[in-house]
């Protein structure tokens, strides 16, 4: 069955730590001009270690297909 | 009441746990970044999501301080209050409706300088009400001041040579005033610490959880501890749990924390007498009519 999940970033609630790059096991998240990103050529396994110890909540696995999410696109435009 | 999920934003770009529990217009928060109190709120709403508690009969009471600004930002029925008297509110909040879970979260200093009181005496009177101490070792919102856990020999600006005095252990302190339940998590461990205080709010008598925050910003620069991410690494290293630590030898353990439920003992809650008495009062009375 095909993952349904992805990783999201909420990069304006994004502070910069590096907690979530740090502990990442797949190393698969890097910080660049303090906020977080994934890293090229990596894999990332859907663990959600980032999400437990990110102190902002700026970073976490939800549902591709989220109808809510697709609202946000729209209503920042 | 107003039901505050009806005027959430609906559209939002945050998991649903965070969206459920806490509220999206106060977010970001403004913990310094890498602030562990972060870590730490996210796993008390973790722990009242898992254990299902609905959010009418969940008051959240907090102090002054860092960590006392939980409470605007967990959506739950919450009160700000004066510092150090979080657990005399809580005290009355809970003797008001003995239905209510009355979690509080509150600071190390908080808890035990300006509310040490308090905290041994709800403590000795083991009313059902869980504390949650986000444990930073400094005064971290007025600027770097050593409070009652900041380990001897260590700096602040008020001990710009180390901090003379030994620290408060919190869980010991509030067992030996006699809470039947005492542990300890970090902000490092979050599955534990969501286990931990799972276990704090389903006791039935006073709970106290220390959590080992992580403050970057003025203890980790002061001592040069430090980013946020070396710090939490610390606490990887140096937190044992409580099973293992049981068969250690303590001189092993010095410098250690001992992460996991520390003491827990069961005898009548406050609440439960209080009313065990009115009843009884009653009984008497119409026998005596």
């Amino acid at each position: 069955m095909k993952d349904t999940r992805t990783l999201i970033i909420n990069s304006a609630w994004c502070k910069g730590c590096g907690i979530c790059a740090a502990f990442c096991p797949k190393e698969a998240l890097e910080v660049v001009d303090d906020k977080v990103r994934r890293k090229e050529g990596t894999d990332c396994v859907l663990c959600g270690m980032c999400e437990l110890r990110c102190p902002d909540y700026a970073i976490y696995i939800d549902e591709k297909d989220d109808e809510e999410a697709k609202n946000q696109w729209v209503m920042s435009y | 009441m107003v039901n505050t999920a009806d005027v959430k934003p609906k559209t939002r770009q945050m998991s649903n746990l965070i969206y459920k529990y806490m509220r999206p217009e106060h977010l970001p928060h403004i913990w310094c970044p890498g602030c562990g109190n972060g870590i730490i709120m996210r796993d008390v709403a973790q722990a009242i999501e898992n254990l299902g508690l609905s959010r009418n009969n969940t008051i959240i009471v907090s102090g002054i301080g860092c960590s006392s600004r939980a409470a605007g930002y967990l959506d739950f029925n919450t009160i700000h209050t004066t510092h150090g008297r979080a657990i005399a509110f809580a005290t009355g909040i809970k003797l008001a409706n003995p239905t209510l879970e009355v979690i509080v979260i509150a600071g190390d200093g908080d808890i035990s300088a300006i509310g040490g009181n308090h905290l041994i005496h709800a403590a000795r009177r083991n009313i059902g009400i869980t504390v949650i101490v986000m444990n930073n070792n400094i005064y971290g919102m007025t600027g770097g001041q050593y409070s009652p856990t900041t380990p001897k020999g260590a700096l602040g600006t008020t001990a710009p040579y180390g901090n003379l005095d030994r620290p408060f252990d919190i869980a010991g302190l509030a067992y030996g005033a006699g809470a039947s339940f005492a542990a300890r998590g970090s902000a490092f461990h979050v599955q534990q610490t969501i286990n931990i205080i799972q276990e704090g709010i389903r006791h039935k008598g006073f709970s106290l959880i220390d959590v080992a925050s992580v403050c970057p910003t003025y203890y980790g620069r002061k001592n040069k501890k430090g980013s946020a991410v070396d710090m939490l690494k610390w606490q990887r290293d140096n937190m044992i749990p409580a099973e293992k630590a049981a068969t250690m030898d303590p001189v092993d353990l010095r410098g250690k924390l001992v992460v996991g439920i520390l003491h827990q003992t069961q005898y009548k809650e406050f609440t439960y007498a209080y009313e065990q008495l009115i009843k009884r009062l009653y009984e008497e009375r119409e026998a005596n009519e």
